[in-house]
């Protein structure tokens, strides 16, 4: 390496790079509650946000958070929150709102031992199923899981730009392994990084309909005080926002809401593999787990074995093509969680007989080691 | 009489369908009145108004009305005005909200939003019931009466829901009744005008439920006895404590100047702001 290039190297902490991604992104407000693992985030933001003209607040509660989020992007401004176990479980109430009146924003979730206040400091990947069906209501969500520093910016920022793009609220789902840790990173310059912005309406405000697009069945989106006076609401709405219990504008409605993502979900599948070119047993992990992993597979390769790792970047939509590639091409697949069974069960749903799906749980507060994982991958060494 | 009905169809959504869904006789419509009244009369442009609601009875009011709407979750309605006003201070925001809508589920965001100051008017209909669900006691639910919630007979103290946002640090707070409606047209009118946190208590007249609780069975019995109860604050001066119990005292019981949340935050982003927003 040389000298320049390392001097392109900053040592940043996952919350850190987190904020980072956010402000470059374009977020301009945050709203938040402390909690542990995920306070840093707060912390930075509180004090980047003003310098860029942005706004922070400290909130009464998680609820209150992401009140204010949700109405901070309604007014028009990218907006954000981070929060652990039980701030998420508050949160839920609104990210059902927003997931139904179409509101962008982004949440994050820093993992700690649970059930309730369980063990504040310690790592965890125990909200996986929460992340995904923990609000009320059918809907759906987008939720992105990094493992390093660098991914924490770079999937924060496209979490943005998901959240943008189909008017979703966007998890970013980590650990406090990931949010602590801290890394020599590299960040990409500005102009290299792709942001998206929301859609706004072209039409004038006599003709929009805020919610209906036949072609991408997500509407353009005015912030409050650009002329468009719409209505927004948590009932159940017909395509001008006002509230309806008529079923086929509910069915439309509902239909709408799931297809504007799962019309894409060949485009969010987010993934890295290592050496699952020949492997027989073939690793699925996400977050810190997936670093362990990493080790584990380079170990045993050491040995002999044909192992091979795939680190899931999405974890909802679940990549069920992704996933059913590797199904199919492993006599066996491993899949390490740092909780007593979660995303496993979604490897087995698309499963269906493929292989043989190993699961390997703990959640006492300490990390999967390379060592557990490479005896695992010993143990079912066909 | 006829300029004023047209003026208020001036604000009303003609692409929403009427007839709405308040009960006959509800106090709402009164308070929908003086409200649309209050802003025509401060000149706002409907473009800047933002007009949020909770959940109950209350909550479906911006939706029949032309300005940005928003109708959030139970209680939290202050939450989504606050990163409203934030984002863009030059909006005017107004949450309107119900006794148990602000007071017991939204509690915790009254008080916070009043003692930081954040410039939002919110007005509360307070009918002492929950009306939607069908009539149960509410914090401002007088002690010892009987509702569908408490068949027995109420054993919670009620709320002061005025005192409580003096004390939280409300800069201006005022109430009235809907029989009163030309002094709720008159103290919304100074409510909006102010920068900071205001709160407007309306005692409002569920009749459906809450009437027929304390035995006044027509909206015009209620409406009544908000008239021979109700004593404005100037007079109210004059009373001992022991009469002033039983009244409802109306008028601007506080009005004070502090700076709002968005001016301190504009000063805070002066001090700090980096020229070229680069990191």
């Amino acid at each position: 390496m040389t000298k320049e290039r390392r001097n392109d190297r900053i040592l940043l902490q996952g919350s850190e790079a987190c904020v980072r991604g956010a402000l470059m992104a374009g977020c301009r407000f945050y709203a938040g509650y402390p909690i542990t693992p995920a306070t840093e985030i707060m912390e930075h933001m509180s004090r980047q946000l003003p310098k860029v003209g942005g706004v922070f607040i400290q909130m009464e509660d998680e609820i209150a958070s992401l009140g204010a989020v949700i109405g901070a992007s309604l007014a028009g401004l990218k907006s954000m929150t981070a929060t652990s176990g039980p701030g998420f479980s508050l949160m839920q109430e609104h990210i059902s709102f927003a997931c139904m009146a179409e509101v962008p924003c982004v949440i994050v979730n820093v993992m700690r031992g649970g059930p309730s206040t369980g063990l504040p400091t310690l790592p965890a990947q125990g909200d996986v199923m929460q992340a995904r069906w923990g609000a009320h209501g059918d809907h759906p969500i987008i939720v992105l899981c990094p493992s390093s520093t660098y991914e924490f910016f770079d999937l924060t920022v496209k979490a943005f730009n998901l959240s943008e793009r189909y008017r979703i609220p966007v998890i970013l789902l980590t650990d406090e392994v990931v949010a602590h840790m801290r890394e020599s990173v590299a960040l990409p310059p500005k102009e290299k990084i792709v942001i998206e912005e929301r859609r706004k309406p072209s039409v004038p405000p006599e003709w929009y309909t805020p919610y209906d697009d036949k072609q991408t069945d997500v509407p353009p989106m005015p912030a409050f005080g650009e002329g468009y006076r719409y209505h927004v609401t948590g009932l159940a709405h017909d395509i001008r926002g006002y509230p309806t219990t008529r079923s086929d504008e509910v069915g439309y409605l509902i239909h709408r809401l799931f297809s504007k993502i799962s019309r894409d979900f060949h485009l969010l599948q987010w993934f890295d593999s290592y050496q699952t070119e020949d492997s027989v047993v073939t690793i699925i992990a996400y977050g810190s787990v997936a670093r362990s992993a990493l080790y584990a597979v380079k170990a045993a390769r050491e040995n002999g074995l044909k192992v091979g790792l795939v680190k899931l970047k999405v974890l909802w939509p679940f990549m069920r093509q992704t996933v059913m590639r590797f199904l199919e091409s492993s006599a066996k697949v491993l899949v390490p969680e740092m909780n007593m069974g979660q995303l496993s069960r979604e490897v087995k749903r698309v499963n269906q007989g493929r292989c043989e799906i190993v699961t390997l749980n703990k959640a006492d507060g300490t990390m999967l080691s390379p060592k557990e994982i490479l005896r695992s991958l010993e143990d079912i060494y066909p | 009489m006829k300029e004023r009905e047209h003026l208020i169809h001036n604000y009303l959504r003609s692409s929403k369908g009427f007839p709405h869904i308040w009960c006959p006789g509800c106090g709402i419509g009164i308070l929908l009145g003086a409200l649309i009244r209050a802003i025509d009369s401060g000149g706002y442009s409907k473009d800047d108004i933002v007009l949020i609601s909770g959940i109950g009875c209350s909550g479906r009011l911006p939706t029949y009305v032309d300005f940005n709407t928003l109708h959030t979750t139970h209680g939290r309605a202050l939450t989504f005005a606050t990163g409203i006003k934030l984002a863009n201070p030059s909006l005017k925001v107004i949450a309107v909200m119900g006794d148990g809508d602000a007071t017991a589920i939204g509690g915790n965001h009254f008080i916070h939003t009043a003692r930081r100051n954040v410039g939002i008017t919110s007005i509360i209909i307070n009918n002492n019931t929950y009306g939607m669900t069908g009539g149960q006691f509410s914090p401002t639910t007088p002690f010892g009466l009987k509702t569908s919630s408490s068949p027995y007979g109420n054993v919670e103290s009620a709320f002061d829901i005025c005192g409580l946002a003096r004390e939280a640090g409300a800069t201006f707070v005022a109430r009235s009744t809907v029989y009163h409606a030309r002094l709720l047209e008159q103290i919304i009118r100074l409510a909006l005008d102010k920068e900071g946190f205001s709160v407007v208590e309306v005692i409002s007249n569920c009749t459906t439920y809450f009437g027929r609780e304390i035995g006044l069975a027509s909206p015009v019995e209620m409406m009544k006895w908000q008239r021979d109860n109700a004593v404005l604050v100037e007079k109210a001066k004059d009373l001992r404590e022991e009469e002033l119990k039983q009244k409802i005292v109306i008028g601007v019981l506080v009005d004070r100047k502090a700076p709002a949340y968005h001016e301190l935050y504009k000063e805070l982003i002066a001090k700090c702001r980096l020229e070229n927003n680069e990191i």
